[in-house]
């Protein structure tokens, strides 16, 4: 559902571009606003959220497919966390539809995916275990990386169960905007992906910006 | 594989177990009634931090519903267990497990002092008992497959659980590719419509595998699955990230 914003870029409290196979950790206080650009198109911004005061209730992906009782993400999704607590809402989004079942990228699942040389390559859950190691003060690891949201993402799922890839849909500027209701922290790997066309083989940066 | 299994049990209708299946085993799950919900969560006994992927399991095989032919991936390119034979047809991997609140919205609130053993179970917290046992926690309950329940989306995305889509004495046969410690709720579906409590027995059981011949279904029903089985090898020979003894 496309759903366009009021909000002023020039108003925001906070902007910062994270270049594709970069990390982005920030707190957003309940009744602030994130957005998130998808600059250049085609890019896929990796997600996790957590309650900020108790990190063990964090996104829960099949929470939240099934509260919704739908697999794709728009305007006025809510976000639900593995304690059943809404965490953010969507509220505005010029793209459309956001995957949550594809997960994140890793160098282990790289080599299944495509091949075993592909290891080496970044990924994001290379993003994420960096992210969570250098800010070891909000007591994350691995365990914590879980099931997340690909926003620009588009993953459509057939009648039969099959499940494909498709070229985004996004394109330069579309962006999403979420409403915090509760005192969160986002963790977002820019994806490096090369090897399909969430990114369209061109990893591109993107835009976080906050209002208070 | 033969007819006589090594062990066999019941999970009583709602209720939670763990076992450790090694290698070379069959786990044959068993919807004894018909339409039970079987959550499970698979972690690496060596080290609990490797377990049960489904966001790789689904896009590593392109799909959205598991079934014969499937493997379970672990999230270090692993293949914990291979879905060697399937009489269900459609498990789910999208809904996740109840919740307490969730089954007492759905099925109203029966607890222990009212109803002894047949108290209404939720799926988390069989989860969670299950996984203290083993020194794991909140932090550690990742997205479960729902065996024995069908949930289809349609174009839009919305999804709809199918009634009846598992009949008495369907039978999935898991075959484990490396150690696993197996975590179970037969706490119902979440998205089980039935108005009374539906949670049904399970029976499993503990068979030894016959290896992976040289045309294995689930090896080689598609490439990926073969670089998985792959990884498992260099994994067992002691050549991949945290090998095996």
């Amino acid at each position: 559902m496309i759903v366009e914003s009021a909000l002023r870029p020039d108003d925001a409290a906070y902007r910062r571009v994270v270049g594709a196979g970069d990390y982005w950790l920030h707190p957003i206080r309940a009744g602030q606003t994130l957005r998130i650009v998808d600059l250049e198109g085609n890019q896929a911004a990796d997600t996790l959220f957590y309650n900020l005061h108790d990190i063990a209730d964090r996104y829960s992906a099949v929470d939240t497919i099934r509260e919704q009782a739908n697999v794709y993400l728009t305007a006025g999704t809510k976000l639900v966390s593995t304690g059943g607590n809404v965490l953010l809402e969507i509220v505005a989004d010029t793209c459309g539809r956001h995957d949550t079942l594809g997960g994140a990228c890793a160098t282990e699942s790289n080599t299944v995916r495509y091949a075993p040389e592909k290891k080496y390559m970044h990924a994001c859950r290379d993003s994420y275990l960096l992210a969570v190691a250098e800010h070891d003060r909000y007591g994350l690891g691995k365990r914590d990386i879980t099931h997340n949201i690909n926003f620009f993402m588009n993953v459509p799922v057939t009648a039969a169960g099959g499940l494909t890839f498709e070229d985004g849909i996004s394109a330069p500027g579309k962006y999403v905007e979420l409403v915090a209701r509760m005192d969160v922290l986002a963790l977002v790997s820019n994806c490096p992906q090369l090897n399909n066309p969430c990114n369209g083989y061109n990893p591109t940066p993107i835009e976080l910006l906050i209002w208070d | 594989m033969t007819d006589q299994p090594l062990h066999r049990d019941v999970l009583a209708a709602g209720c939670h177990w763990s076992l450790e299946v090694r290698r070379g085993h069959v786990l044959r799950l068993v919807d004894v009634e018909g339409g039970a919900n079987l959550g499970l969560l698979l972690y690496n006994p060596r080290n609990p931090l490797e377990r049960l992927n489904l966001p790789d399991t689904l896009k590593c095989q392109h799909t959205f519903r598991l079934g014969k032919g499937h493997c379970l991936y672990s999230d270090m390119g692993r293949v914990f267990c291979s879905i060697i034979e399937d009489t269900a047809g459609w498990h789910d991997a999208a809904c996740g497990a109840s919740s307490r609140a969730l089954v007492e919205r759905r099925w109203g609130r029966l607890d222990y002092q009212a109803a002894r053993n047949g108290m209404h179970r939720s799926g988390i917290d069989g989860f969670l008992v299950e996984l203290g046992k083993h020194g794991l926690g909140r932090r550690d309950l990742a997205a479960n497959v729902n065996f024995f329940s069908k949930v289809v989306a349609d174009a839009d995305g919305a999804l709809r659980f199918v009634p009846g889509a598992s009949p008495p004495g369907a039978r999935v046969d898991l075959r484990f590719e490396m150690d696993a410690l197996v975590v179970m709720t037969g706490a119902p579906h979440p998205l089980d419509p039935a108005g009374r409590w539906p949670a049904r027995p399970v029976a499993w059981e503990i068979h030894p595998a016959a290896p992976p011949g040289a045309d294995d279904a689930c090896r080689d029903s598609r490439a990926e699955n073969q670089r998985g089985f792959r990884n498992n090898d260099l994994y067992h020979r002691g050549c991949a990230c945290g090998e095996a003894a």
